[in-house]
């Protein structure tokens, strides 16, 4: 899309450095804090919340305020599609994959339908 | 809990654990991981991370390495997101830094079954790289019945599976996204937030991990229209916490309730 920076050997050094200096020491953080820590101390139960919300609001950011083609895609129809999902992931028995297929399946069709 | 294959869920009886100990006994077993049903949503939700990068303008090559790096979808849709807005590397690197502090709790929890074979520094780092969400449930599933003495070796196997598979997703998503239909690019991109919003709750167990999930949802664009750049960082600390507050309350709640019926 654009003439990219993202395409460049500098954006591979920064995501490698990114990802060795700000995203991998959470795994290591993991190793050193487990010799010690329960799982299921109050610090983790209030991080997993934490972790949570923040990945809940990046999907609804994604779904509400999308930055490339799934703009094509009209809010309501993708809104629609993520109830869908919801409602097919709790009647398959809370099953990840008949949910996420589904959901694009309903997004799919109206897709075509609507466009 | 994971609730990815039927059938055999709770099966606590020696006999299954006996047949399933002789299902997963070496690296090579811990790779079949990667055509199971995790697997294919795995494969699925990279090829939505693959559109997404060419939607964004970034280059296979760099796609690629962002893939095998992180190994962890949501820290490197923040990162695209980041940099293709044209924001700090800074500022992309502490949100990306907060998604990764969710990894600490998982590494916790798995590692307590890669310690029993007392592996080389060297392949505990690369076993708990592929710690992520699907690597996570995929080892409370399988470890727990595999031999003693085994389990590195297996969760390495499951570990390099699981990234062969992202890496083919990606490229998949890369390939397609520039070659199909806008509707079907669409649906690629999509692929991403359903998965991540499934995952959560598939992974929800008390009131507190809905509330989290409903607060985050609702807070996240709000806070994205009043200040874009710091919504996910805020969205997480303030919601979270409030969603740990409420929810611990209303847990403890729950449970002495249960017991006052079993009385």
């Amino acid at each position: 899309m654009s003439e990219g920076f993202l395409a460049t050997p500098e954006a591979s050094l920064i995501i490698v450095l990114v990802a060795l200096l700000a995203h991998e020491p959470f795994r290591w953080l993991g190793v050193y804090l487990g010799r010690g820590l329960a799982a299921d101390s109050e610090i983790f139960v209030w991080l997993r919340a934490v972790a949570t919300a923040l990945v809940a609001g990046l999907v609804a950011r994604l779904v509400l305020f999308p930055a490339g083609a799934l703009e094509v895609i009209p809010l309501t129809t993708r809104l629609i599609a993520v109830a869908s999902g919801i409602a097919i992931f709790f009647a398959a028995g809370r099953q990840l994959g008949a949910g996420v297929f589904g959901s694009a399946m309903v997004l799919l069709a109206l897709g075509y339908l609507f466009h | 809990m994971s609730g990815s294959e039927g059938g055999d869920g709770g099966g606590q009886t020696s006999a299954i654990t006996v047949i399933r100990r002789e299902t997963y006994r070496t690296f090579h077993d811990g790779l079949r991981v990667a055509l199971s049903t995790p697997g294919v949503i795995l494969l699925a939700s990279s090829a939505g991370f693959g559109a997404l990068s060419d939607d964004a303008g970034m280059s296979l090559f760099n796609a690629l390495l962002m893939m095998g790096t992180f190994f962890a979808l949501p820290a490197q849709v923040v990162m695209m997101d980041q940099l293709t807005r044209g924001g700090s590397i800074l500022a992309g690197a502490a949100a990306v830094a907060l998604t990764g502090v969710r990894l600490v709790p998982m590494v916790v929890t798995i590692l307590p079954w890669l310690t029993d074979d007392r592996p080389a520094v060297w392949r505990r780092a690369l076993a708990i790289h592929a710690v992520a969400i699907t690597g996570w449930l995929e080892g409370h599933r399988i470890l727990p019945s595999v031999e003693e003495g085994r389990r590195t070796q297996v969760f390495l196997g499951i570990g390099t599976g699981l990234i062969l598979t992202t890496q083919l997703g990606t490229l998949l998503g890369f390939v397609l996204a520039g070659s199909v239909s806008p509707i079907l690019a669409g649906v690629l991109l999509f692929l991403t937030p359903i998965y991540f919003l499934l995952s959560l709750m598939a992974a929800s167990r008390r009131t507190m991990d809905w509330l989290s999930i409903m607060i985050g949802s609702l807070m996240g664009p709000a806070i994205y229209v009043i200040a874009p750049g710091f919504d996910l960082l805020l969205t997480g600390l303030i919601g979270g916490t409030l969603a740990y507050v409420v929810g611990s309350r209303f847990d403890a709640l729950f449970a002495a309730a249960d017991e006052e019926a079993d009385e």
